[in-house]
């Protein structure tokens, strides 16, 4: 993939993960932080679909710029064709076992096996 | 005759001068030393002298063996850079007055491999240089056909002049905290390049710089720290031209 596309993906993974997380950080002032951390409180989240399916996507976002973020630093750091590649491939198995675990969660409550 | 040329040479020095300064010169052979070193020589100067000739005095009194790289010693051929009290600069554009110090150090440009104490290896400018294709590109040229000159209008003269006064001194590349990290790098100098000939109206290889610069080394490293355009002694602001290219990779110009 490109250099460009890459980073325009970059780019606006972090405009729209501001402005769902800016709609997370609203619906927990909802209620008390204390109490919105609460377990039950937590579940009855993760059952609510949209408000799931908003955390996913916030999930995926994070994960895919974060990563993304990682590699470019780590290419800056040291160059070299197979360390290159390796960092590369790394960030993206990476990003992908961070969105598997965190979808993980979601799913479990959602399928009862909490 | 030895006499009289060794009486020519001293009349050089600026014997009615009644300031001098302390002239710090990095001192290093890779061949030789494993780190650098410095020597300090007492250089008795005027206001209009410039630090290239206060190494040239060193030179010519002290000490022959000094390396350091000049050419025309008025800005233009972009030979004597180095870092001077800390910031990179032509030695031939500063003037010692200017620095406000009785100290002045002179080390070689960062981001350079040395040859020797102040003359570095510019491989790597001139390599990135030609990357980008610093030449005009398109199928009709005024070599092959009886075509008029190629006109622009002042406007579009306006939109990339500046960045072709770069002189190629490798000043920006030295100031560049990417290119300290990053080896592979294209660096602000040819960016800047890539952009003067993609702004350039008559030009219509765009597409083609647009795609040497789109790699994981490329105009996307870029941090965006300005110091390529704080020291650039020709008044080219190649920060501003590497968000500009990056303007047309977004699709905000065209």
């Amino acid at each position: 993939m490109r250099e460009s596309i890459i980073m325009k993906i970059h780019y606006g993974t972090a405009l729209a993960a501001v402005a769902l997380v800016a709609v997370h950080i609203l619906m927990r002032l909802t209620q008390g932080f204390a109490e919105s951390l609460e377990y039950d409180s937590v579940i009855a989240n993760y059952k609510f679909i949209p408000y799931a399916g908003m955390l996913e996507i916030i999930l995926i976002l994070l994960s895919i710029h974060g990563f993304n973020g990682l590699r470019v630093i780590l290419l800056e750091l040291k160059q070299g064709r197979t360390y290159e590649k390796a960092v590369s491939y790394g960030c993206v198995v990476a990003m992908i076992a961070l969105i598997a675990y965190g979808s993980r969660t979601i799913i479990m409550v959602n399928t009862g096996m909490t | 005759m030895a006499q009289t040329s060794l009486a020519e040479e001293n009349a050089s020095i600026p014997l009615s001068s009644s300031q001098s300064i302390t002239l710090r010169i990095a001192r290093y052979n890779p061949e030789h030393d494993s780190a650098k070193k410095f020597m300090e020589f007492n250089v008795p100067y005027e206001k209009w002298t410039t630090v290239l000739e206060a190494i040239l005095e060193v030179k010519k009194h002290f000490d022959h063996s000094v390396a350091v790289r000049y050419s025309c010693r008025q800005a233009t051929c972009g030979s004597c850079g180095m870092i001077i009290n800390g910031k990179p600069r032509l030695a031939c554009f500063t003037k010692i007055s200017e620095l406000n110090s009785n100290v002045i150090t002179v080390e070689p440009m960062n981001n350079f491999p040395i040859i020797r104490d102040l003359a570095v290896k510019f491989e790597r400018l001139f390599d990135t240089h030609h990357k980008v294709k610093p030449y005009l590109i398109r199928d009709d040229t005024e070599i092959t056909t009886n075509t008029k000159e190629f006109l622009q209008s002042p406007e579009e003269l306006e939109q990339y002049i500046q960045f072709s006064n770069c002189i190629k001194c490798g000043l920006c590349n030295s100031a560049c905290p990417t290119m300290a990290t990053d080896s592979s790098f294209v660096g602000p100098q040819a960016l800047a390049q890539a952009y003067r000939y993609v702004a350039d109206s008559r030009d219509k290889g765009k597409d083609d710089r647009l795609k040497i610069i789109d790699d994981s080394h490329g105009i996307w490293r870029c941090h965006f720290a300005g110091s390529c355009s704080q020291v650039c002694p020709k008044g080219v602001d190649p920060a501003m031209g590497i968000q500009l290219l990056r303007g047309y990779m977004l699709g905000f110009r065209s």
